[in-house]
């Protein structure tokens, strides 16, 4: 099937006087329709970085200086200003780490969702504010909550405000940049069987980017490892929880509970390792790819 | 509601704690402001006079209660007493010839100030780094740091003595009559547009660097970069989403401004000799007139509450957050 996001050799910089930061380093990867891809990998490591490139969010002093982004076989870097900004969540919407800080503080939520009808759909103010209604009742909040104001709700409500608000135009990418950070576990379990469940019913992919192992294992048809900018391994969820090929993404595995099973000892991330010199991709076969690990020793250091 | 009562209450004891201060005040002073008037005014005050200031001042006698309830009574039925310096005038003829002036010149200002003031930091901060944002502060700070009075007088030289654009004294024609017709609101406006544009010159620079600086830190917020990503119009996250959050901090700004425009603009009456409060203070001052003193403190007392008041109510209406608290 044709991918609906295809980004190849993706690179992008930091850039200051002194000197330049590497991002993402030729992240090469592809989401298919209706797939569900996660991003893992620690902070700085380069996913939110990836998924602000896609949208064309970076600001100052970030650069793409790299790579394409094909949406639809559309080419997104290329796009003009105009272009970009009707494009930007009919295709693809996005829903942001902090839940809290998502809503704008002085506008009604009623009216933060009608903003996306009036200025895609060109719909008068009455009728977005009756879609408005209607996408809350899709994420159970009583259609009455439009006149609220975002301190008014919990943040695991407000949460599926933006998950409401990011549905709003049935896109067919939903990038979900760590959404359940700032909520607590049950809430965070409400969240992603929300996000599931309108999968399910729309249809859209997702780029799911998390740190949280288990939560990703969970939620992805495949998963992706970033470490350092560079992607190290991407392979199928089930592949990658049995027998994942590369030593970060081992150390990653190991350093979060089983919930069930015999007891492991759990073991820290590569503490005083650092792989650098990471290679492109190789296929290890069944879609599993993987980065060549340059030297014995290292991934020796980092199993111990 | 229970916010806008509670804010009201603490205004009504704020303004009856001001009264009372300006009862005590002449109490504290050594010596006792009658005889200090009087031997300056050299016996020239009739009996009448002196009785009117006694009473006026609670030097009547009798218990402080009673000169206390009498006081505040006269007070609030804006009963201020007869001014000294410009005999036999009450003082609130005074306050209130003078007052429409001040409220327009500073008003006029003030509104035109902020609103260009402010429009400035916001293109400045939306195009951060551009020409308007790297140009503009520096040029108005250094404008601003002029000695007023140089820059008002330079002004009055340039457009009213040399070119002529503008007229040089007072806030309307001598000849005029005052009244509501076209040609005298024509001719009041003339006259108080370059003392008016004067004060823009200087105080502009504060309020676009204050809003630049709120925008600035505004723009880095989360909901902006969402606004963005929803695919808004530049213009609609610009004012609905960015500068609409900023201007939260500017509105208690321009409110304190509000109250100490009846304070009057001293420096920009002297040099354009138009009429006002602040040169009618300093008179006072210096005609030991207590009694316009008196009634003056009050009125800017009166006005920094009643602008504060005003504060808050707009507040509440431009901030939902604080309704709750």
């Amino acid at each position: 099937m044709k991918p609906v996001l295809d980004i190849e050799e993706l690179t992008v910089e930091y850039v200051s006087d002194e000197r330049s930061v590497r991002g993402a380093d030729r992240v090469s990867f592809h989401i298919a329709p209706g797939e569900i891809l996660g991003l893992a990998g620690e902070s700085g490591s380069g996913k939110s970085t990836v998924a602000h490139s896609i949208m064309r969010l970076l600001k100052d002093p970030a650069r793409i200086t790299h790579g394409v982004i094909r949406f639809d076989g559309e080419d997104v870097l290329s796009m003009s200003a105009d272009e970009l900004r009707s494009w930007r969540w009919r295709e693809v919407a996005m829903v942001f780490q902090s839940a809290m800080n998502s809503l704008n503080p002085v506008m009604r939520i009623g009216d933060q969702l009608a903003d996306v009808f009036t200025t895609h759909e060109g719909l008068g103010k009455r009728e977005a504010l009756r879609r408005a209604a209607e996408l809350l009742e899709l994420v159970r909040i009583p259609a009455d909550r439009v006149n609220s104001y975002p301190h008014q709700l919990s943040g695991g409500q407000r949460q599926r405000v933006v998950i409401a608000m990011a549905s709003a135009l049935r896109p067919r990418l939903l990038i979900l940049d760590e959404p359940t950070t700032a909520l607590d576990v049950v809430v965070q379990q409400e969240i992603l069987a929300q996000i599931q469940e309108l999968q399910a019913e729309l249809g859209f992919a997702v780029l799911f980017i998390t740190h949280d192992m288990s939560l990703m294992l969970e939620m992805s048809d495949r998963i992706g490892v970033m470490y350092a900018g560079r992607l190290v391994e991407l392979a199928p969820a089930e592949a990658l929880r049995r027998r994942p090929l590369h030593p970060y993404t081992q150390a990653l595995m190991g350093a979060f509970p089983p919930i069930s099973g015999p007891r492991v000892k759990l073991t820290g991330l590569s503490e005083g390792v650092r792989f650098t010199e990471i290679g492109d991709l190789e296929d290890t076969g069944g879609g599993h790819f993987v980065a060549p690990t340059g030297s014995s020793h290292l991934e020796r250091e980092v199993l111990r | 509601m229970g916010f806008i009562l509670r804010r009201l209450g603490f205004y009504l004891i704020a303004f009856w704690a001001s009264i009372t201060l300006n009862f005590m005040l002449p109490r504290l002073m050594p010596g006792d402001p009658v005889t200090r008037m009087l031997s300056r005014s050299q016996q020239r005050l009739d009996p009448q006079q002196i009785e009117s200031l006694q009473r006026l001042l609670g030097v009547e006698g009798g218990p402080w209660w009673q000169e206390y309830f009498g006081y505040l009574g006269r007070v609030l039925t804006g009963d201020f007493g007869v001014s000294i310096s410009r005999f036999p005038t009450p003082v609130s003829d005074v306050i209130a010839a003078q007052l429409p002036w001040t409220l327009l010149l500073g008003g006029v200002s003030l509104v035109i100030a902020v609103i260009i003031g402010n429009l400035l930091g916001i293109l400045a901060a939306w195009r951060r780094g551009g020409i308007l944002d790297s140009v503009t502060p520096p040029l108005l700070v250094f404008i601003g740091s002029f000695p007023y009075f140089w820059l008002a007088m330079g002004a009055l030289y340039v457009f009213g003595v040399t070119l002529g654009w503008s007229p040089l004294r007072h806030a309307f024609s001598v000849g005029m009559t005052p009244s509501w017709d076209l040609a005298f609101i024509a001719d009041v406006a003339s006259h108080v547009l370059l003392p008016a544009l004067s004060i823009v010159l200087v105080s502009i620079g504060g309020w676009m660097l204050g809003m630049r600086n709120t925008m600035i830190t505004t723009n880095a917020e989360d909901y902006i970069l969402m606004a963005e990503a929803k695919g808004l119009r530049p213009r609609r996250i610009m004012f609905n989403y960015a500068a609409r959050n900023a201007l939260l901090p500017s509105v208690t700004n321009i409110g304190m401004s509000l109250g100490f425009i009846v304070g009057g603009a001293l420096l920009t009456e002297v040099v354009f000799a138009y009429p006002g409060v602040g040169y009618q203070l300093l008179a006072a001052v210096q005609g030991l007139d207590y009694p316009l003193m008196q009634g003056l403190f009050l009125t800017i007392t009166a006005a920094v509450l009643l602008a504060n008041l005003l504060v808050d109510l707009v507040y509440v209406r431009l901030d939902p957050r604080v309704r709750v608290s």
